[in-house]
């Protein structure tokens, strides 16, 4: 027996509410290191929530506030000493929709770089994330380009390369392909399966095929609504990829992935 | 088999389109109709004075005995208080923008926006005469012993104050249009607020800014009442805001509503300054909507 590696993320019973509403009941589960972990489930069911509270981007939001606790290599991420901005620079985030800023590729690729004060050759460094995220090819001629005239999987790939140039140690996806067609949705499938030799990835998708194609590890929430008929958001079943979409454990898994429900 | 043929006419349709092009058309009108009464004005006017007088001369003495009709001291004294005006309003109005949209929780910008409006709610005489007895009495004496009654200092000053909630409101407004996702993607790349405020926000919502600042400016080139009452009616040209100076729209209003003659060249003096500043606002809005489209390619 191998042993198992120290986890990323440790989740203890964590919870988050947006007000008094509790959009997420108390998750526990363990994240593993240069794995591709995937969240799966209905609308609604917290998926994205829980994703916003590793990097403290739910801080952002009004209201918000998580109990429980969320370990990153050994540090509580909501601890009273932690710095937000030094939590999101380890662990960067890739969006729904590509949001690209609308300055030229190579700004956008030195945007986190710069803010950051890194000491580190800009030009290399472009070209280093650009040829990662796969998109150097197909802009190294026009570095200058503003972002908003490229492809929309190509913007995506672009904030990719953006994320990986602070040299983040996790990259946190939220559905990463919904707005792009299949032939997009391939290359940055691809790019992911790479990425994850050197980080730890995990991604929120709405695609269950997506989460077979791509992940090591699947978890599975779904919404439960309780007797005053407010919606929460809950972990039914986490783990192994392969053994969640042959066998799964819960019923409830089984009908969403068969896709009788949601 | 008819049923889709043409009916009854629809003349209830044709009646309020008819109502609706004339009330458009009564705008349209409106301006042709000042353009005109300007442009014949100042033909008359330049018809007594030659041109090159008119817009080099620096004497602006159209009651003397030996009228003289350069009108630099006019534009000096509307450039001085608008400078005065915008260098205040901008940073205020600004600052309060970013202020309400990136920095303010919703309870606190839901009582500041009104307030603001209000503000630009004050009528423009309330205004002069706060410039007059409390401005100049009140603060500026005590800095500046020397100030003279009548000052470009305070009208400039409280003008700024008039048009920074235009500033701000806009700026506002500009900034909150910018997609969320642009700050999300700033955030989780480790920049702090005022990075992303400084580097994504303003960038992204810079043509909303810049239509305010020009808005800003025309609105003080155009502002008549606090001049008239804080500035004083003496046309000079000067630089220095300590002294009372006359600008194009308060020698405008104190000529037109004193006993000129129709038909004198100093009433219709009055035609050629108000064409002159409609033509400097004018120019000022096209480079306005020219820098807004240039920034809006480099930036959409």
């Amino acid at each position: 027996m191998v042993s198992m590696p120290e986890p990323v993320f440790l989740l203890d019973r964590l919870r988050v509410c947006y007000g008094d509403y509790q959009a997420l009941q108390d998750v526990s589960m363990a994240i593993d290191d240069r794995r591709i972990t995937a969240f799966i489930g209905p609308s609604g069911c917290g998926k994205s929530t829980l994703l916003r509270s590793f990097n403290r981007m739910n801080d952002l939001i009004p209201g918000a506030r998580v109990a429980g606790s969320l370990t990153y290599r050994g540090t509580d991420i909501y601890g009273a000493d932690v710095d937000p901005i030094e939590v999101r620079r380890r662990i960067g985030m890739v969006f729904q929709k590509p949001n690209v800023f609308g300055t030229s590729v190579y700004d956008n690729v030195t945007y986190g770089p710069r803010v950051n004060r890194m000491k580190v050759d800009l030009d290399d460094l472009v070209e280093e994330c650009l040829v990662r995220a796969a998109l150097w090819d197909e802009v190294k001629d026009n570095l200058r380009r503003n972002a908003l005239a490229l492809s929309g999987g190509q913007q995506q790939r672009l904030v990719i390369a953006r994320c990986i140039a602070v040299r983040p140690d996790v990259i946190l996806m939220d559905e990463p392909c919904a707005s792009l067609d299949p032939i997009a949705t391939t290359r940055i499938e691809d790019l992911m399966r790479t990425l994850a030799e050197d980080y730890t990835i995990v991604i929120v998708t709405h695609n269950m095929q997506q989460a077979a194609r791509v992940s090591d590890r699947t978890a599975f929430f779904t919404v439960e609504v309780d007797d005053a008929g407010v919606r929460h958001g809950r972990l039914i079943e986490y783990g192994a990829t392969r053994q969640m979409f042959s066998a799964p454990a819960d019923p409830r898994t089984e009908d969403y992935i068969s896709g009788r429900f949601g | 088999m008819s049923d889709l043929l043409r009916g009854r006419p629809r003349h209830a349709e044709r009646v309020i389109m008819g109502v609706l092009v004339a009330a458009a058309s009564v705008s349209i009108a409106t301006t042709i109709g000042i353009m005109a009464s300007l442009l014949v004005g100042t033909i008359a006017f330049l018809r007594e004075v030659p041109i090159v007088e008119f817009l080099l001369g620096t004497q602006w003495t159209p009651l003397f005995d030996d009228a003289q009709y350069g009108v630099l001291p006019l534009v000096s004294g509307t450039l001085v208080i608008t400078a005065i005006a915008v260098a205040v309003a901008i940073p205020l109005g600004l600052g309060s923008a970013i202020y309400l949209s990136e920095y303010a929780s919703g309870t606190v910008r839901g009582i500041l926006k009104p307030v603001l409006e209000v503000l630009a709610g004050i009528p423009t005489v309330v205004f002069g005469f706060f410039a007059l007895q409390f401005v100049t009495t009140t603060l500026l004496r005590a800095a500046f012993p020397g100030i003279e009654v009548f000052n470009a200092l305070s009208a400039g000053l409280v003008m700024g104050i008039m048009i920074m909630p235009m500033v701000a409101s806009l700026g506002e407004d500009a900034m909150s249009a910018v997609p969320s996702g642009l700050r999300d993607g700033s955030y989780a790349l480790g920049a702090s607020r005022r990075q992303t405020v400084i580097r994504v926000v303003i960038p992204a919502a810079m043509s909303g800014i810049v239509a305010a600042f020009v808005l800003a400016i025309s609105r003080a080139i155009g502002e008549t009442m606090i001049v008239t009452v804080a500035a004083g009616l003496r046309p000079r040209m000067t630089l220095n805001p300590l002294e009372g100076m006359q600008t194009m729209t308060s020698y405008i209003a104190a000529a037109g509503s004193g006993d000129l003659s129709t038909g004198s060249v100093a009433y219709q003096s009055i035609f050629a300054v108000g064409f002159l500043l409609f033509a400097m606002t004018l120019l000022m809005n096209v480079a306005g909507i020219r820098l807004v489209r240039r920034t809006r390619r480099a930036l959409p």
